[in-house]
């Protein structure tokens, strides 16, 4: 196998071991991959958000806590506390030092200060399952996961230091990838067919987005209404005798029902909505990783065509350079490729459990509806054959 | 007498909701035998493809439900809601009037004609056939006799109405169907000739002519049993019986003012209930309707998730199948939204029942007031003349009367012009003595019959209203089901991408 390692993977022995395996067999690289992250031996976990008050700022760290069983580690345990702030950091970092990589997505930064009040519960418990999901998904990650700056976000009490230089940094490398200006000739067609996947997918999750929405308003004004309803009758009992018990009865159900309905609406907008958002999001740093690619292809072409035409010239023989591009460039595509199967693998689960968590709560809140109903109708029937039974004697 | 004959075959009023004559089917007779067995077993066979071929209108709800959705099973009862909408006609019937024991009522279909009306202008409404037949039980297997059948127009109900409120102004006279579609939520038509209409008109008609045949004094009325079986003549009949006269003065009298001054205080109570019952039901169907508009727009924005799963299932490969599918479910369950608000239209009409009634029950309240205060007029008129008498003959003037003054101005008058004078008082004092215990025996009377009917009517309310509760309940709980079948077969779905 001429094709070089990355270098920036420090790979664990045993999956170190499984890829010397192989042969040129990418598809068995993927299968592989996955092979490895199955055998877990990172865990990871963001919770308990605390509000911190200086007299500069005001900000919420996380606890993240880590257990692990690699060797990188010089624990097998971790806690840390983390802001925002810092898990920025851990992502540019990524980015800069795998641009070959697919880098989960981040929520947010930033929020409209009026808009959204950035301390309140549900601001920050949807926040802290973005984060979790964030770590969670680059810890998994059989090559991102052996990332030393993940090891020091993980492991390092105080970060601060460290981040003295990440924005000048990032700055910095991301120029790098703008290369000078090369065009690309010929993309080869499963990168093309990603792309126009990844634009139209980005729609629909667009329309849904907007459906969702609109659900949640039209399930609002429906619970204004369906609130007066229910006093209509508790009002009307206040007037009847034998009816009052029945009506009453209907009073408290509906009274029921919009608890229910409300759940539900909560329920959607905290975990249903950001989480297609958070995907949106992905989307992009996806498209992000395709555009590099691109570059890095781009310039390879160009360098090579530049070769060819001195070579003719005086027949100096291919520079390194080209070579090492074209080593770029099949590295880049093989960790796409192995970072696309992944991501598909791993879309399809997370859309699995979303639809299926949106199904469950509207179930959920039907089941809730029909138990309150079922147990008006018992009520009155009751009265019913008391009635029966007090006419017959 | 077998009790069951006079039990009115429910199924006439269901398998009449389409506008074809079905009377002659091999239906009538399962579902009939099956309409006589208790009441609490759903146990009708007509298959569903029946049931599609029987629901033309498509809103009402059989008495059949074969499939167990719509079942709710609360301890051992086993009740739909058509059931329980049923159980207020049986409780109608039950009273087992003698009309009723006569005859079978229904009104079978409706239809539109076009004819000149009295200003010779062409106009299009709609007529109702209604069907009589003798109720008897039909033997095995053979076939129910042809029922007699006339048609009436709208316009003829009123007129009977308003027959039975002049003649019977003790009893509160059951309400017709409304006339305009009101409190109507946006889908709903507010044509009078849109079907949806027509058909709940067709049974609030039906309803109406029910209720007049199982009151224990209106079903004895000979113009009523004409308005059944005298398609032609009736309306002379109607006129002949002089009501109009009556209608002119019974209008003028229940919009006069006058105040009573010993009002009954059960009849004042009475209408302030019926007052608050008014405005709070006309409260209740106007959030209901807005309800419904809310309900509709939840389920129909749905609908976009099975386009947009569609469109998104193209561009996968696993996942696609899936999507595919739970887009279908969402589809169904968009709608579901019209069957469900159709089916409420049935409450929302029973509601509008009894807030019709109340208009009856302060008709009734207003007619003691109006009997009342006539009495008390006439009690107020004989003590004026009596005074009258006693000041002639003691000769010492306490009232004011002209040929008082001017016989102190002319002269007194003469012994014999006084005792004239005296006994022409003393015929008037003893007609209005008679007239005072007349109009006292028929105040009586009148308080008697109409609290009566009023018992009659409160036991009826509280039954019918708690009926419509369950029947309300029921109808939710069915909602409930379709909505969780439709998302856990998303669901599954789902789990499968």
């Amino acid at each position: 196998m001429a094709r070089q390692l990355r270098l920036s993977s420090p790979a664990s022995a045993s999956s170190l071991f499984n890829r010397l395996q192989l042969d040129d067999d990418l598809e068995a690289d993927v299968r592989d991959l996955y092979a490895s992250t199955e055998t877990r031996d990172l865990f990871v976990t963001v919770d308990d958000p605390k509000k911190h008050v200086s007299t500069m700022e005001t900000y919420i760290t996380y606890r993240v806590s880590t257990k692990t069983t690699r060797i990188e580690f010089d624990l097998p345990e971790y806690c840390v506390r983390r802001r925002y702030q810092d898990f920025d950091w851990l992502r540019i970092k990524l980015e800069d030092s795998q641009p070959t990589h697919l880098i989960p997505p981040l929520p947010e930064k930033f929020v409209m200060k009026g808009v959204v009040d950035r301390f309140s519960e549900e601001f920050v418990e949807t926040r802290m399952k973005a984060l979790d999901k964030f770590l969670k998904r680059v810890a998994d990650h059989p090559v991102l996961s052996f990332n030393p700056h993940l090891n020091a976000f993980l492991s390092v009490k105080d970060l601060n230091k460290r981040q003295g230089l990440a924005l000048l940094t990032k700055v910095g490398e991301s120029v790098k990838h703008v290369a000078g200006g090369y065009k690309l000739r010929a993309r080869p067609a499963e990168f093309c067919a990603m792309g126009e996947y990844l634009d139209t997918f980005s729609q629909k999750l667009g329309t849904i987005d907007r459906i969702a929405q609109r659900i949640l308003k039209e399930q609002s004004e429906y619970l204004t209404e369906l609130r007066e309803y229910g006093t209509v009758y508790s009002s009307w009992a206040t007037s009847e005798e034998e009816l009052q018990r029945p009506l009453e009865g209907v009073a408290s159900c509906v009274k029921t029902c919009c608890g229910a309905l409300e759940d539900q609406s909560e329920s959607m907008s905290q975990d249903f909505l950001p989480v297609l958002r958070e995907y949106v999001l992905y989307i992009e740093s996806m498209k992000n990783v395709l555009r590099k690619r691109d570059q890095t292809q781009a310039e390879y072409e160009g360098r090579l065509e530049a070769a060819i035409l001195r070579k003719q010239e005086d027949r100096t023989p291919m520079p390194v350079e080209v070579e090492k591009c074209q080593d770029k460039v099949e590295c880049f595509n093989a960790d796409l490729k192995a970072d696309w199967e992944r991501w598909q693998s791993n879309k399809r689960q997370d859309f699995k459990q979303l639809l299926t968590g949106m199904a469950d709560r509207n179930i959920n809140h039907y089941e809730k509806c029909q138990a309150a109903w079922e147990s008006l109708i018992t009520l009155l029937q009751d009265k019913q054959t008391e009635d029966k039974t007090s006419e017959t004697n | 007498m077998d009790p069951e004959a006079y039990r009115i075959p429910l199924i006439h009023i269901w398998a009449h909701n389409h506008l074809q004559p079905m009377r002659e089917g091999p239906n009538d007779i399962t579902t009939r035998a099956c309409a006589q067995q208790s009441r609490a077993v759903p146990s009708l066979s007509a298959s569903s493809a029946d049931k599609q071929q029987h629901l033309g209108g498509g809103q009402m709800m059989m008495a059949d439900s074969g499939s167990t959705e719509e079942v709710a099973v609360i301890g051992n009862t086993d009740i739909t809601s058509a059931e329980s909408e049923n159980n207020i006609i049986n409780t109608m019937v039950e009273r087992g009037t003698a009309l009723l024991r006569k005859m079978e009522i229904n009104v079978a279909e409706a239809e539109k004609r076009t004819g000149k009306n009295t200003v010779n202008m062409q106009e299009t409404y709609t007529v109702y056939l209604i069907e009589t037949r003798p109720a008897e039980t039909i033997p095995e297997g053979a076939m129910p006799a042809a029922p007699d059948t006339l048609w009436r127009r709208y316009s003829e109900f009123e007129l009977l109405r308003t027959y039975l409120l002049v003649t019977f102004p003790y009893i509160i006279i059951p309400p017709l169907p409304e006339k305009r579609a009101e409190f109507v939520w946006h889908k709903l038509s507010a044509d009078n000739l849109d079907p949806d209409f027509v058909e709940r008109r067709r049974v609030g008609l039906e309803n109406f002519l029910l209720r007049v045949a199982s009151h224990p004094v209106l079903s004895n009325d000979q113009i009523f049993f004409l308005f059944l079986t005298e398609e032609k003549g009736w309306r002379e009949a109607v006129l002949d019986t002089g009501f109009q006269d009556k209608v002119d003065s019974r209008l003028k009298s229940l919009s006069a003012m006058f105040r009573v001054k010993n009002p009954d205080k059960r009849f004042t109570a009475l209408k302030q209930y019926s007052d608050e019952l008014n405005t709070v039901i006309s409260q209740l169907l106007r959030v209901r309707a807005r309800v419904a508009d809310r309900m509709y727009g939840v389920y129909k924005v749905h609908g976009n998730y099975g386009r947009v799963f569609s469109e998104w299932s193209a561009i996968e490969k696993e996942m696609g199948d899936g999507l595919q599918s739970a887009g279908h479910h969402m589809d169904t369950y968009a709608a579901s939204i019209d069957d469900i608000l159709e089916e409420e239209e049935h409450y929302a009409d029973q509601l509008k029942e009894y807030l019709f009634y109340t208009d009856a029950v302060r008709s009734v309240c207003r007619k003691n007031e109006l009997i009342q205060y006539e009495l008390e007029m006439e009690v107020q008129d004989l003590a004026h003349k009596k005074q009258q008498k006693e000041e002639l003959l003691t000769g010492t003037v306490r009232i004011f009367s002209l040929k008082g003054m001017t016989s102190k101005l002319f002269g007194q008058e003469s012994q014999e012009q006084r005792e004239s004078r005296v006994a022409a008082l003393d015929q008037s004092i003893h007609e209005g003595e008679e007239t005072v215990l007349q109009k006292n025996k028929e105040c009586k009377e009148f308080v008697r019959s109409a609290w009566e009917d009023i018992e009659r009517f409160k036991e009826q309310k509280d039954k019918d209203l708690r009926e419509a509760l369950i029947s309300y309940a029921i109808m939710q709980i069915s909602m409930c089901k379709k909505g969780i079948q439709v998302w856990s077969n998303a669901k599954e779905c789902f789990n499968k991408m």
